[in-house]
């Protein structure tokens, strides 16, 4: 029997606010343990929260940039557990009156395009850290990290398979960093990932049983995760078992899901409207607001990649991966307009080289105003291809401006003509034998006239008029 | 000699001003009399370095010529409310070693008037009780008749006031936790409209009804100290920014012409008879004034009490869950695992009255139950508010009704029978359900010879007309100047 698999993802997004969801508590990341903590963090007696607006306001441009429907009145609701890193015990969330409801997230898996819905992204606070201290035999509890204001972005059941799971993640994470609402870190926990996943017989339209795998934190680790849980239901369904209904953690070192310990799941959280905070009410003139301000989202770069530069859409999916990337590639069009010489530039070598040295564009050595001017330089004929990319190099390495590197090195191009037919006719008349060959027509050996030319040009000709030139005065010569 | 511990705040403020006395002499009464009268139990700490410390800083402030209302009168504060540097427990065991590291807004406020806190006030344990007999430090003693209750959970701010050990207390009010205590020690208490005051720094018990409130022994006291602590915070975001009129200014004003609703529902059998003919006495002395009687229905009156033990429960489950033992406040000794150490800590730590309100919360919050009990209770609660709405909208400015269905009862009376307890609020709990301003105010004695109340119930921000109507009942009776006799 074949399976439909059937995934979807709740996905943690820690936002980027300067403050806390409900606090003046700095919520940055790092710091020494309980730095960033105030009477609300700790959760003093008497301590009350207030509603961060930017957070309010970052849900909202998700919100738009994910089509959903923003609630005008939606409401904090608390959720009762104990835990020695929950300091109130309860975390302040969303219930039954989430801020963001029923949009959709859209994005390429290779060429398709594909579109997964969402349920819902509500806001909630974060929890702190309890830290294991062997050498005492203690538990320490950092708060720095409590109160930092997450989004819950829950998706339909509408994710097909592990890689689409993975692709979806990633668009989640491309958005809020166009918004840049958060930095989507996987590393350091700002976007997190549970994901609940089902089988069924190809054409059933109900549901099989699923589970649910918590925590995972990085893409890999949910293509993988996803990956041994499908082949584990599977299994289970073809031995004509049923799945049971539980939560997993995923063991990143054996790659395998284990079910949690029950008490790592909690029975029933009493949620209720929190008294503390009265309704968000989100008017539309607020909503106008953030939609004006909203960023060009990467479809819409896409798009226009597509319909105005004359790009692939792959290589529009490619460039708009990052904000920064996008961004970069229009400062390089706006430089040397060549839309085309420019994607290639900055697709391969630019992303290979930061790639093979691990930086960001935004960290990259050669600004788009360089490489602008590396492509002018090439297409002015100033330098070959070939040069060019010796010139990258070089500009990598040293950062300089391609004007100079090209001046330093000499590295000028002879596109002179006449210059370069001196040279053609000098090289024919010192290899004779060869000649007689190449005009009784051994084509091989243009290649040779090519090397030689180049070589007593130091390399510097213009290949394309090498070429030319050695054909018309092989021509000439045969007459 | 005079009493200085016992003078009022107009009378305070004279002193100081004309030199007949200092700040620091005023204090050192203060806690001369609180310890002289520690039998009451009033105080579950006295704070005399920190009070005459703050008393000679007041003095030098004096003597450069600095006035105002509030300046150089000593206070007591209920021990729900944090105070930075002093111990705060909340009448509970679980925080006995609590000392916050901030002070509430209306602690801050009272400091930057320049008030004298001579300490911290007794209580119910987490504000949960009419008798203050739920303390963890000992029940508090009526000063009229130490075999009585003061009422609560305020009891300590009532009893304090009432034995003149200073001219005013703060006390918060969930169900009637100022009104009540007020009433049973004969004493002025007033629970502002809810958003009125500043929840920051107070112990939450049930946060959609909390409100701190002023004691004093006369109207002008309450209305001074009431003024000082209103007004929008940005550190609670369920307190309003409304216009804090000058309460003062509605004090003497007449009364002629304003219509005062009585609840036919509050005259129900139960009441008793003492209560009923001192309230009708009191209504005798509204008309005489100008003011017009009229009769108004609350029709959801009998649901208050039921809507009010599940939601303020259900908010004290969720409210009390920080007190785990993990970063503050009692924990339980011995190398325990995590569960243990929660359930052990929190059973040694809360007292009964405490656990029996988190179990009922929690069980009304969970889920199958949670529409059945907390999202009805919510539906029932908006027709207690729509009541009054209806009544104030066209019918009455104010209410009249009593304080409490009863004089004040023997300490041990009640305390093995939750639900008669409970019934004691149910003319002041209508009042928190629909946020609005109430106070009691003293109108005569029982036929046990304990003073009883009179509450005025107003529109919501209105309490500008309960000051009026108050002082105008006060100039006319002199129920505020009889004083128990302490030895």
């Amino acid at each position: 029997m074949d399976f439909e698999t059937v995934i979807g993802l709740e996905v943690h997004v820690q936002l980027s606010t300067a403050s806390k969801i409900f606090s003046a508590a700095s919520a940055a990341y790092g710091g020494e343990p309980n730095e960033f903590i105030d009477p609300v963090t700790l959760g003093l007696p008497g301590a009350l929260p207030v509603t961060n607006k930017r957070a309010v306001e970052f849900a909202i441009m998700l919100g738009l940039a994910t089509n959903c429907e923003i609630r005008s009145f939606n409401r904090f609701a608390r959720k009762h557990y104990f835990y020695p890193d929950l300091p109130k015990g309860y975390q302040i969330s969303q219930f039954d009156e989430p801020i963001c409801e029923r949009g959709h997230v859209d994005f390429l898996v290779g060429e398709v395009k594909r579109t997964i819905g969402l349920k819902r992204i509500h806001m909630e606070e974060d929890a702190g850290k309890n830290i294991h201290d062997s050498r005492t035999n203690s538990s320490l509890v950092d708060l720095n990290r409590a109160g930092v204001p997450l989004l819950e972005v829950v998706s339909e059941p509408e994710i097909r398979s592990p890689a689409e799971a993975a692709a979806y993640l990633r668009a989640v994470r491309q958005l809020v960093r166009y918004l840049e609402i958060s930095d989507g870190n996987m590393e350091e926990g700002s976007l997190r990932c549970d994901a609940n996943i089902s089988l069924r017989p190809v054409g059933q339209l109900t549901f099989g049983t699923r589970t649910e795998i918590k925590n995972l934190n990085s893409f890999k680790f949910v293509e993988r995760a996803l990956e041994y849980e499908v082949a584990r239901q599977a299994s289970i369904l073809k031995a004509g078992q049923q799945v049971i209904q539980q939560t997993l953690l995923f063991d990143s070192v054996n790659g395998t899901t284990r079910p949690m310990r029950s008490k790592e799941e909690s029975a029933d959280y009493r949620y209720f409207p929190d008294p503390d905070l009265p309704p968000v009410v989100v008017e539309e003139s607020w909503i106008r607001e953030v939609r004006r301000k909203l960023p060009k989202l990467p479809a819409e770069w896409a798009h226009e990649l597509v319909s105005e530069f004359g790009l692939s859409p792959y290589d529009a999916s490619v460039l708009t991966t990052e904000r920064a990337s996008v961004e970069f590639y229009h400062q390089v069009v706006a430089t040397c307009s060549n839309a085309k010489a420019a994607c290639n530039w900055v697709t391969s070598e630019l992303f290979g080289a930061l790639n093979k040295e691990g930086v960001t564009i935004e960290e990259s050595p050669i600004s788009a105003l360089n490489l602008g001017e590396l492509i002018k330089l090439i297409d002015n004929e100033i330098i070959s291809g070939k040069m060019a990319k010796t010139v990258f190099e070089e500009m990598f390495t040293s950062r300089k401006d391609p004007h100079v590197i090209v001046q330093e090195k000499g590295l000028k191009q002879v596109s002179n003509d006449a210059e370069i037919l001196e040279a053609v006719r000098k090289e024919f008349d010192s290899n004779s034998e060869q000649l007689a060959d190449y005009l009784g027509g051994n084509d091989r050996l243009h290649g040779f006239f090519v090397g030689q030319v180049m070589r007593a040009t130091g390399g510097q000709a213009n290949p394309k008029k090498v070429n030319e030139l050695i054909r018309q005065e092989a021509a000439n010569r045969k007459k | 000699m005079t009493d200085l511990a016992a003078l009022s705040i107009s009378a305070i403020r004279e002193g100081l001003q004309s030199r007949q006395f200092s700040c620091a002499e005023v204090t050192t009464a203060a806690l001369k009399k609180a310890e002289k009268l520690k039998s009451l139990n009033c105080f579950i700490e006295l704070s005399a370095d920190s009070a005459l410390r703050q008393a000679h800083e007041i003095d030098i402030l004096i003597k450069a010529g600095k006035q105002g209302p509030l300046l150089g009168v000593p206070i007591g504060i209920k021990d729900v409310i944090c105070t930075k540097g002093v111990k705060t427990t909340a009448g509970s065991k679980i925080l006995h070693n609590f000392i916050p590291p901030y002070d509430a807004t209306v602690v801050r406020k009272l400091l930057t008037a320049g008030t004298v806190s001579i300490g911290k006030l007794n209580m119910d344990e987490f504000a949960m009780g009419s008798s203050n007999e739920n303390s963890a430090y000992g029940p508090v003693k009526n000063p009229w008749n130490p075999e009585y209750v003061p009422g609560g959970s305020s009891g300590g701010s009532a009893a304090a006031v009432a034995a003149g050990i200073c001219p005013s207390t703060l006390g918060t009010d969930t169900g009637g936790s100022i009104r009540q205590p007020a009433s049973f020690c004969g004493i002025v208490g007033l629970k502002p409209t809810y958003g009125r005051v500043s929840r920051y720094g107070v112990i939450a018990y049930a946060s959609s009804l909390d409100q701190v409130g002023a004691f004093a022994a006369n109207v002008r006291d309450c209305a001074l100290v009431t003024q000082a602590i209103c007004g929008r915070d940005p550190n609670d975001a369920t307190s309003v920014d409304q216009a804090v009129p000058d309460f003062e200014k509605s004090l003497g004003l007449p009364i002629k012409g304003l219509r005062v609703g009585i609840p036919k529902e509050y005259f129900v059998t139960g009441l008793a008879g003492d209560i009923s003919a001192a309230l009708k006495k009191a209504i005798q002395v509204l008309e005489r004034l100008g003011a017009i009687p009229v009769e108004v229905s609350l029709p959801h009156t009998e649901l208050a009490v039921s809507v009010y033990y599940i939601l303020a429960p259900a908010e004290a489950s969720s409210n009390l869950a920080r007190f785990d033992g993990i970063r503050y406040g009692h924990r339980a000794s011995g190398q325990l695992d995590l569960k243990t150490l929660y359930a052990k800590s929190r059973s040694e730590g809360f007292g009964k009255e405490v656990q029996r309100r988190i179990l009922v919360g929690s069980y009304v919050l969970s889920s199958g139950y949670y529409d059945a009990f907390y999202l009805k209770a919510q539906k029932v609660r908006s027709l207690i508010a729509q009541d009054f709405q209806t009544a104030f909208k066209d019918q009455c400015d104010l209410i009249i009704a009593p304080t409490t269905p009863a004089a004040p009862f023997k300490i041990g009376e009640k305390i093995s029978d939750p639900l008669q307890m409970y019934l004691n609020d149910i003319f002041t709990i209508p009042v928190n359900l629909a946020g609005l301003p109430g106070m009691s105010i003293p109108c005569g004695f029982g036929d046990n010879g304990l003073p009883i109340g009179i509450q005025l119930i107003g529109r919501p921000w209105d309490e500008e007309t309960l000051f009026r109507v108050a002082s105008a009942y006060e100039s006319e009776t002199d129920w505020h100047t009889r004083k128990p006799a302490l030895n």
